[in-house]
């Protein structure tokens, strides 16, 4: 073995402030070929979604659709063209991007008035199923978009105590076959849930306090979750669809409010209430990396989708108002 | 010649046997006295006494063999023999042939173990010493010792005061395997064993005195701890039970002595065996702990305490006191076979990591930042810290200013040097409420910052809360400390990216609060002895440094002259030539180090005359690290005072100053004293040399 001396940790790539408020979600689009520029959707407190130019490090774009309440969730459907916003005013909006428009087509109300972020899946092509805390509290209803039909409503049996749903996490174990959702709810239990059936498969009590982000790898059938606690928990679905505890990982500080693996499976990077972003091996858990840069907590995490995987970043928004950008373990 | 010899070993006329006795021995100084150029080689002395050896062997071979005829036979002769020759200086030669030979022989004859025992007896009283010591350093464990030697010690007076005294109250050269041979040759029969709690006691009774701590060198207080460190791994619980309350009133002198000492060696050994001590005394009740560093000294002390006393392939007489400490025996056993199972463990499971992490090839960065998080934000203005400092306790907000506060002053000079004295004055009185890892250094940090902000005033008030009442010995070393230290800073050139440069000239120094070793000290010493040889040495062949005004010399007074004032002024509570002698040892270097840091100044020469006087006036203290602090004021003075200022001004001074270092260097029984006044010899003369070199 060669004692090395461990490396300082990097700094980011780039920052990108103007938000003029805390950051609570971004989403990347990175896919698209020259001539058009990578960019980095951020929702904030103040309820605008802004488009960053990641090429320019400025704003392209600002969309305010939700009156000035937070936004906490974005995602792109049909590439960039179309975009959907959940914003604190209890609306998720869908915006038409497409040709320099910026305007809402479509809306759907919930009544929830919970942190429960959606989560989406591209179950055809123009046909996606989006999960989304119901009307009454303990639920979550899933809808078909564009359609906005409802598929099915996930009610937990009564006397189970879930408490509300606090993260969703749609999958499927292969293209095209039977959703499944995974949720975590606020008395620290993940839930399986089968979306044909409508009916809980499993649930595992990993937390001793609400869940408050949870991300799943179909391939490995792992998934990671973290709540106001000072651990993150690393569980596992086995052939009979149980979950089981892998492994929990003890942090330094409490709190994780958001936890993503990234799209190559092999990192996974947490937002903390410690101001920093923690970067794990997401085979063994190994402690990769620690990001001291925020100087608030750090609400969200995400990493870019970008084709290449030697330009593949990370992104985390905080309350300081602003987005950190870095550039990690690319090179394999 | 040898089959005279053996006849006479039987039966001979006294005169005879004299003459003959000198002419076996002395042979090979006759020979090359007559011989000269032409000596051959098989008498030199290192062939012929082996070669003498052997036939020795024979010899009592022969007498062995007669033994068993039923004849009786005076082994005397060979003793004799054999105590000229050691007594001559050659015990290494003879002996490196007749221990082993007799290791082998007595193994298992009585008669052979007889006769050895004789052999030994029969050596006169006048040769005796040269014998034991001899065989002590000659055999490869205590058990050969025994059979060997037998119960020499009980029988002959002379041996007893060898072994007993001699070899470990009296001097100190022997090699901790040797001392292991005595006392475990002590230990082994029980008819010797009173010896070994005699010894225990004498040595106890010196380890307590403390004229002895205070006056004999630290190499024989080693010598000592190390001896009866052997002593309590031999003796068994019952035989300490008898001597409990002895060995405890020991223990406490010792401790106390021990514990006053200035040299932290001492005071290590001291803890290490009062430690020792008190575990075997107390076996029930709590035992005494301290806090020291562990290095190789103190391991090698303590594994004394454990170790096997004697290598095991060899074949005890029945007869022997192996068993005498239970404890350190198993102990010992029990030790391999725990070390193999963690270490194997430790493997297995690396081994396992690693291979599972095979294909993780992601490189961890470092990750040491990661602390806890604090809540509290650290104040941003010198005000608001000396409000934290001094105000209700509020546990985090007061760590996180103590860690900010250097560089708070360090950025704010101007708002600093508005309340510098009341900073300075809530810094040293700072007591700590929390407990912070480095607290200390941190204190000391800022308090240097405060003082390089803002130097005169604030060396003013240090300075004469120095010799002020009610301070504790701990705060008046701080201010010695931050004053060295603000001194260097001063005196360093600041020029950004010049650091490496300054380090060549103006050596680090360590003034840890904890460190009281006075490496640090020599250190500098050192360094300022090799760069003042080096300028002789090499002229001008350094590159030139940037140059930067030295800050410290239109202050150097300020730090140098309150301080030395009234070190001779007792007060209630502090009294600097008398009990306290341990801040006085820390005064004189501080002094030294602040005239080293003046060098080039003005004051330096009025600086180099007072503190020549002050040397003078201690020059006969008894405390070595006070007369190593002494020594080090006094390379400092020539190094920093300009020569012809030395030579117009302190002449007189200087030469009675070079007599007492010429007794020192000759007499102190402390290494490092006699080594700093080799050193300040060899700067004086260096002086003289350039004096004389100089056209004048």
């Amino acid at each position: 073995m060669i004692a090395t001396m461990a490396l300082p940790p990097p700094d980011p790539e780039f920052v990108l402030r103007g938000t003029a408020a805390p950051v609570h979600t971004l989403h990347f689009s990175c896919r698209s070929q020259e001539p058009e520029f990578p960019i980095l959707f951020s929702g904030s407190a103040n309820g605008l979604v802004q488009i960053w130019n990641l090429k320019t490090h400025r704003v392209d774009k600002t969309l305010d659709g939700h009156g000035g309440k937070s936004v906490y969730w974005v995602e792109t459907i049909r590439g960039r063209d179309e975009l959907l916003s959940q914003g604190r005013d209890q609306k998720i909006c869908l915006w038409d991007l497409a040709e320099g428009r910026s305007m809402v087509t479509d809306s759907v109300s919930m009544d929830s008035v919970g942190f429960c972020r959606c989560s989406l899946l591209k179950m055809a092509q123009d046909r996606w199923l989006i999960a989304m805390p119901a009307d009454d509290p303990d639920e979550v209803q899933v809808l078909e978009l564009p359609s906005k039909t409802s598929v099915c409503t996930l009610k937990p049996e009564a006397g189970a105590k879930l408490g509300m749903p606090m993260c969703l996490k749609l999958w499927q174990p292969g293209f095209g076959a039977c959703p499944f959702l995974m949720a975590g709810y606020e008395d620290g239990s993940v839930i399986l849930w089968n979306l044909s059936m409508g009916k809980m498969l499993s649930r595992l009590a990993c937390h001793q306090e609400p869940v408050m982000s949870l991300d799943f790898d179909s391939e490995k059938a792992k998934g990671v979750s973290g709540s106001s606690e000072k651990v993150l928990s690393v569980w596992s679905l086995d052939e009979q669809q149980n979950l089981k505890v892998h492994k929990t990982h003890e942090l330094i500080n409490s709190g994780i409010s958001d936890v993503t693996i990234r799209q190559d499976r092999k990192i996974l990077a947490t937002a903390g209430w410690d101001y920093r972003i923690r970067i794990f091996g997401w085979k063994k858990m190994k402690p990769l990396a620690v990001l001291d840069f925020h100087t608030a907590t750090v609400h969200c995490v995400s990493f870019s989708d970008h084709s290449r995987p030697s330009e593949r970043l990370l992104a985390a928004g905080s309350k300081d108002h602003r987005i950190s950008i870095w550039s990690l373990y690319n090179q394999t | 010649m040898w089959e005279v010899c053996q006849q006479h070993a039987q039966a001979a006329s006294p005169e005879l046997q004299e003459t003959l006795l000198n002419k076996v021995v002395c042979l090979p100084d006759h020979l090359s006295n007559k011989l000269r150029g032409e000596n051959l080689p098989i008498f030199l002395p290192q062939n012929y006494f082996p070669l003498l050896g052997t036939e020795i062997i024979q010899v009592l071979q022969r007498i062995s063999d007669s033994l068993r005829g039923g004849l009786d036979c005076s082994i005397s002769f060979v003793s004799q023999v054999l105590g000229k020759v050691c007594v001559h200086g050659r015990q290494k030669e003879i002996l490196s042939t007749l221990v082993p030979c007799l290791t082998d022989l007595t193994k298992s004859d009585c008669i052979w173990q007889r006769m050895c025992w004789r052999l030994v007896e029969c050596v006169p009283d006048r040769w005796m010493e040269a014998v034991v010591c001899g065989f002590v350093q000659a055999v490869p464990g205590a058990d050969v010792l025994s059979r060997l030697l037998g119960n020499l010690v009980v029988k002959n007076k002379k041996a007893q005061f060898v072994v007993t005294q001699k070899l470990l109250l009296l001097q100190y050269s022997c090699p901790t395997a040797m001392l292991q041979n005595v006392l475990g040759y002590l230990a082994l029969d029980n008819s010797r064993r009173f010896l070994l709690i005699k010894v225990l006691q004498e040595l106890m009774e010196t380890w307590a005195s403390s004229s002895a701590v205070k006056h004999s060198p630290v190499e024989q207080q080693l010598y000592i701890s190390k001896a009866i460190l052997i002593c309590l791994s031999h003796l068994k619980d019952v035989e300490i039970d008898s001597h409990r309350q002895e060995l405890f009133t020991c223990v406490m002198e010792g401790m106390k002595c021990h514990l006053d000492s200035n040299l932290p060696r001492i005071r290590c050994l001291g803890m290490i065996v009062a430690e020792s001590i008190s575990s075997r005394i107390n076996t029930d009740g709590p035992i005494l702990k301290f806090q020291y560093e562990e290095d190789d000294e103190t391991r090698e002390l303590k594994s004394l305490l454990t170790q096997m006393p004697s290598p095991p392939s060899v074949i005890s007489p029945p007869d022997e006191g192996r068993k005498d400490s239970p404890s350190a025996v198993t102990e010992a056993e029990s030790k391999p076979d725990r070390k193999p199972v963690a270490a194997a463990y430790a493997v297995s499971e690396e081994g396992s990591d690693s291979e599972l992490d095979s294909d993780d090839d992601f490189i961890p960065y470092d990750m040491s930042a990661d602390k806890e998080l604090k809540k509290t934000k650290a104040p941003l203005y010198i005000r608001d810290c000396i409000e934290v400092l001094t105000g209700p306790e509020d546990v985090e907000k007061w760590e996180a200013t103590m860690r900010v506060l250097e560089t708070l002053i360090q950025r704010n000079t101007a708002a600093t040097q508005e309340v510098s004295v009341e900073l300075a004055k809530v810094l040293l009185h700072l007591e700590e409420k929390i407990y912070i890892d480095d607290f200390m250094e941190l204190r000391q940090k800022a308090l240097v910052a405060v003082t390089v902000t803002d130097p005169v005033p604030v060396a003013q008030y240090l300075t004469s809360q120095f010799y002020s009442l009610n301070y504790s010995l701990r705060q008046r070393m701080d201010i010695l400390d931050v004053l060295a230290l603000a001194a260097q800073e001063l005196s360093r050139p600041k020029a950004p990216g010049k650091s490496k440069l300054s380090s060549v000239q103006t050596p680090y120094i360590q003034i840890l609060p904890g460190s009281d070793s006075s490496k640090d000290w020599r250190r500098i010493v050192d360094e300022r002895i090799r760069s003042k040889t080096r300028r002789f040495a090499k002229g001008q062949s350094q590159v030139e440094l940037v140059c930067a005004p030295n800050k410290f010399s239109s202050v150097a007074g300020h730090f140098f002259f309150p301080l030395i004032q009234n070190f001779d002024r007792p007060l209630v509570t502090f009294d600097l030539l008398g009990d306290d002698h341990f801040v006085l040892g820390r005064l004189a270097h501080t002094l030294a180090i602040l005239l080293y840091f003046a060098v080039n100044t003005v004051a330096a020469a009025a600086m180099g005359k007072a503190l020549l006087e002050f040397v003078w006036a201690l020059r006969f203290h008894t405390d070595s690290y006070v007369r190593q602090g002494l020594l080090s004021c006094v390379s400092s003075m020539l190094l920093s005072v300009p020569s012809d200022r030395l030579l117009e001004d302190v002449i007189e001074e200087l030469v009675e100053t070079q007599a007492w270092l010429a007794d020192v260097a000759e007499k102190d029984p402390d290494g490092d004293c006699r080594r700093l006044a080799l050193q300040n010899l060899l700067l004086m003369e260096n002086l003289k040399t350039k004096l004389e070199a100089a056209p004048s």
